[in-house]
């Protein structure tokens, strides 16, 4: 035995072996497993898998494609946070302001090509998992959660929508959230308002009591509705939506991994 | 064989009563659950709102042209004043269709709206575009000091027979 190497050294080192319990993988299959698992990055993967999860000509790699958007959309959308301010006599300077002096004045761009494919991409990640009977069981439960991801997307995008603060983004939400008048029982115009507030015996939901007014924070766009809509786009959506991918990734495998052909 | 034999209860604790304060607990638990999440829900309704108030008063009725539309009130109120040869109505200027808002050409004598090009006659009643119903009235009265008076909490639709009420038009004989 020569002299031990710089690398050897470092890696019989206590805070080498702290980090790394198990060493690199080894012939050892039991090895292989325990690196894996031990490792909070590494164990979202299986330990092994079917040849046929990585066919792309079967899984599209949507699913793939609509997490890696997901994770470009969160890191450029927290760098846009450095510079935009959610107010009405701001917001939509700071978007000029994005593109004609901050560096790298593309980010925004990125951030909106991003949550275009996104949209595009969990469509068609749905698509494929039904042309393929994928959300069969025992996979019903995964299918749900799915559409409910579905779903937080397009809220995402719409909630978005609103903060370059434009004349396209008023008009936008305020077409948009007019859906909301219609919502049964809770909405003015929805049915089984009327009912409820006869019921009731006074007018419980009204414009400026309804689910409208809760997402818009009044009867009308406004500057209340652009901070609302900017916590809701910034955190409470995206936290929500990583529970539940978690939730969707681990059923991925719980249900017996990523389907293939039969 | 000895019968098995079990650990005596506890002094001062039996069954039921554990069970009893089992469910007072969590019932207790629940219903806090329940008003603190309530509460939660009450944080997105403010009480106060940054808006124009829901009533407001618009000047004197001999103010008002026959047969023109007023749009002072469009931008802040949003309301058109219409005088006819026989008194004044309140138009919403929220477009039937989508929401938008039309706006009042005076040559062609029509609301116009500029998202899907929905077209409307002074009189609210819509001819032209996808709008599948009349612009909406406001109620509109005369207030103690002889001003004109609007309150967008009560609306008239005419597909529902509403524009015979009273208070959707201010008569002026």
């Amino acid at each position: 035995m020569g002299k031990p190497t710089i690398f050897e050294t470092v890696k019989e080192s206590q805070a080498w072996k702290s980090i790394f319990r198990h060493g690199a993988p080894s012939a050892n299959a039991r090895n292989r497993v325990l690196v894996v698992l031990m490792n909070v990055f590494l164990h979202l993967h299986p330990i092994r898998m079917k040849k046929s999860g990585v066919r792309m000509s079967f899984t599209w790699c949507m699913g793939g494609i609509t997490f890696f958007l997901f994770l470009v959309e969160t890191i450029t959308g927290v760098l846009l946070m450095f510079y935009y301010r959610p107010t009405a006599e701001y917001a939509y300077y700071d978007i000029i302001a994005l593109r004609e002096h901050v560096p790298i004045g593309i980010m925004r761009e990125i951030h909106r090509w991003g949550a275009h494919s996104m949209v595009i991409s969990v469509w068609l990640h749905m698509f494929r998992v039904f042309l393929t009977g994928s959300y069969k069981p025992p996979r019903e439960f995964n299918w749900g959660i799915g559409v409910v991801l579905l779903v937080l997307t397009l809220l995402l995008s719409f909630t978005g929508y609103l903060l370059p603060w434009d004349q396209l983004a008023i008009w936008a939400i305020t077409v948009g959230s007019n859906m909301a008048r219609a919502t049964p029982f809770v909405g003015n115009e929805g049915p089984g308002a009327a009912l409820l507030n006869s019921l009731l015996g006074f007018e419980a939901i009204n414009a400026g009591s309804d689910a409208r007014f809760a997402l818009l924070a009044g009867r009308l766009v406004g500057e209340a509705t652009l901070l609302r809509f900017y916590v809701l786009h910034c955190i409470f959506i995206p936290l929500v939506a990583s529970v539940l991918m978690a939730v969707h990734f681990w059923r991925v495998r719980k249900d017996g991994g990523i389907s293939g052909p039969l | 064989m000895p019968a098995p034999s079990f650990p005596e209860a506890p002094e001062g604790i039996s069954r039921r009563s554990f069970i009893t304060w089992l469910s007072v607990g969590w019932l207790g638990f629940g219903a806090a659950m329940g008003a603190g999440l309530t509460a939660v829900g009450r944080l997105f309704f403010p009480n106060v709102t940054f808006e124009p108030p829901q009533q407001f008063k618009a000047g004197f009725p001999a103010e008002y042209a026959v047969g023109k539309v007023d749009e002072r009130f469009k931008k802040k109120y949003g309301v058109w004043l219409v005088r006819n040869e026989r008194g004044i109505y309140a138009l919403s200027t929220v477009c039937t269709h989508l929401g938008c808002t039309p706006n009042w050409l005076d040559a062609e004598q029509k609301f116009k709206c500029p998202c899907h090009g929905s077209g409307f006659y002074s009189t609210g009643i819509n001819f032209e575009g996808p709008a599948p119903r009349p612009l909406e009235r406001y109620k509109i009265g005369l207030s103690e000091d002889g001003q004109v008076s609007v309150d967008k909490m009560a609306k008239f639709k005419y597909e529902m027979g509403q524009w015979n009420d009273p208070n959707s038009f201010l008569e002026l004989v």
